[in-house]
């Protein structure tokens, strides 16, 4: 099916032209990386661009590097190079696991880790990674550069915190100093290509100090300051993990819809939550160890 | 209207295409290139798999704008000096029943072994996921495939 109505389509070689379109068209403009959500977006009219704005021409947005101790990922990295990349294997082992289970090969050819952040639709992949890593969302616009900490993001379902003159050029995840281990876990009706019914990732820094973050179970994904001060006053053991789960069933919100109840999401989310901080323990015990 | 100009199963072709159509459209009604197929048309089901640069991705979500001094294969050009090795095998294991779901999968598998000459069936049944198939099921599939990697050894 074609695009129902007529729009306008520049690409931009340049970040310093990409960002002069985007602050003359502003909202009627909308910036085009692998378009897997956008072109579904514009078929369906949730959104009605006057001007698409590809900025897949704007090559130094693909780069995926160390800058200093921060783990720097670009704007145009797909889940595919996110695949492909022994820094994201080694350091952000949560997000090279969750990239690997967003929708199916043809998919990650094409979308991009900061356009999934950008749709931002509650069930997305890249959220708990990030959440858990403290990272951070860097954007630029015709009056400068901002950037705003992952948990400062999300607004609401499909809503983030983004201005409409800004484009994001890269996300920054601060590495910790000393070892660290995550896992992340995503529940799906069959195994394959599916969006997930929740997620939940951990992220483990000693055996004291742990971070969670919950998806798709409520509006936006979030951190769980509750369970993560729970886990790290008193330590890991059955007894803790069982009044963390207690506690789980007062911070997530999740609904019943098409791919699961709200019941099944509630029940499910705490045998993740179990299953993710376990085998994060065991990687962190076993640093060698690499998911898949 | 924009022209663009790109490698279509490696020859050079140039169109004047609408910003609003899907490479998919342009593909199929305007180039004579039939293979690639609407299912979902929302980049769920496979059918429309194409390759860009090498890389299977959704022809019903790509913007045909986008193919401008890119390179497209689609089935017509795999099978363009007769059929693949791959082909073969998938016609000698009744792979398909429809056909509709054939040339994404092809396409897939195709990506799959050249990236991966020698894939678990783990890796198989993963690189085969986005391209759903109502009839046969995958199992043929998957043996075809591990067939071909066990020859090419």
């Amino acid at each position: 099916m074609a695009i129902p109505y007529e729009f306008g389509y520049e690409k931009p070689g340049s970040l310093d032209h990409a960002i002069r379109l985007l602050g003359e068209h502003g909202k009627n403009a909308r910036l085009l990386a692998g378009g897997t959500d956008l072109a579904n977006q514009m078929k369906q009219g949730y959104r009605v661009p006057q001007l698409l704005i590809d900025i897949k021409g704007i090559h130094e947005l693909k780069e995926i590097r160390m800058a200093g101790k921060e783990l720097h990922i670009g704007a145009l990295a797909t889940f595919f190079d996110l695949r492909s990349s022994s820094l994201i294997m080694e350091k952000a082992n949560i997000l090279y696991e969750a990239a690997g289970l967003v929708a199916s090969t043809g998919v990650r050819n094409r979308a991009t880790m900061v356009g999934n952040i950008c749709s931002a639709v509650a069930c997305m992949d890249s959220a708990t990674p990030l959440l858990v890593h403290d990272a951070c969302v860097h954007t630029r616009s015709v009056n400068g550069e901002k950037s705003y900490p992952i948990g400062d993001w999300f607004i609401e379902n499909r809503k983030t915190a983004i201005q409409d003159d800004e484009i994001v050029t890269h996300i920054s995840i601060p590495l910790p100093e000393k070892k660290y281990a995550g896992a992340y876990q995503k529940m799906m009706r069959y195994s394959g290509e599916d969006l997930s019914q929740a997620n939940v990732s951990v992220l483990v820094l000693s055996e004291k100090h742990f971070r969670v973050a919950f998806g798709s179970v409520g509006p936006i994904p979030k951190r769980s300051p509750e369970v993560e001060e729970l886990l790290n006053s008193e330590g890991l053991s059955e007894k803790t993990i069982e009044k963390a789960k207690v506690i789980i069933e007062t911070v997530i919100a999740p609904i019943t819809d098409v791919r699961a109840t709200k019941e099944y999401r509630m029940h499910m989310t705490k045998v993740m939550f179990e299953r993710a901080l376990t085998t994060a323990l065991d990687r962190y015990r076993k640093p060698r160890i690499i998911a898949h | 209207m924009k022209k663009i100009s790109f490698l279509l199963n490696g020859e050079a072709r140039s169109i004047y295409v609408e910003p609003n159509e899907t490479l998919l459209e342009l593909l199929r009604d305007r180039m004579g290139t039939k293979s690639p197929k609407c299912g979902c048309d929302s980049g769920d089901c496979g059918a429309c798999t194409v390759m860009l640069n090498g890389c299977t991705v959704r022809s019903c979500l790509v913007f045909a704008i986008e193919a401008d001094r890119q390179e497209i294969t689609t089935l017509e050009g795999i099978s363009k000096n007769g059929l693949s090795p791959l082909q073969k095998i998938f016609l000698e294991h009744n792979v398909f029943q429809c056909g509709y779901c054939a040339p994404g999968m092809i396409l897939s598998a195709t990506e799959l072994v050249t990236k991966n000459p020698h894939p678990t069936v783990h890796q198989i049944q993963e690189a085969i996921a986005g391209n759903l198939c109502r009839c046969t099921g995958y199992t043929p599939v998957i043996e075809a495939i591990l067939e071909f990697t066990k020859q090419e050894q």
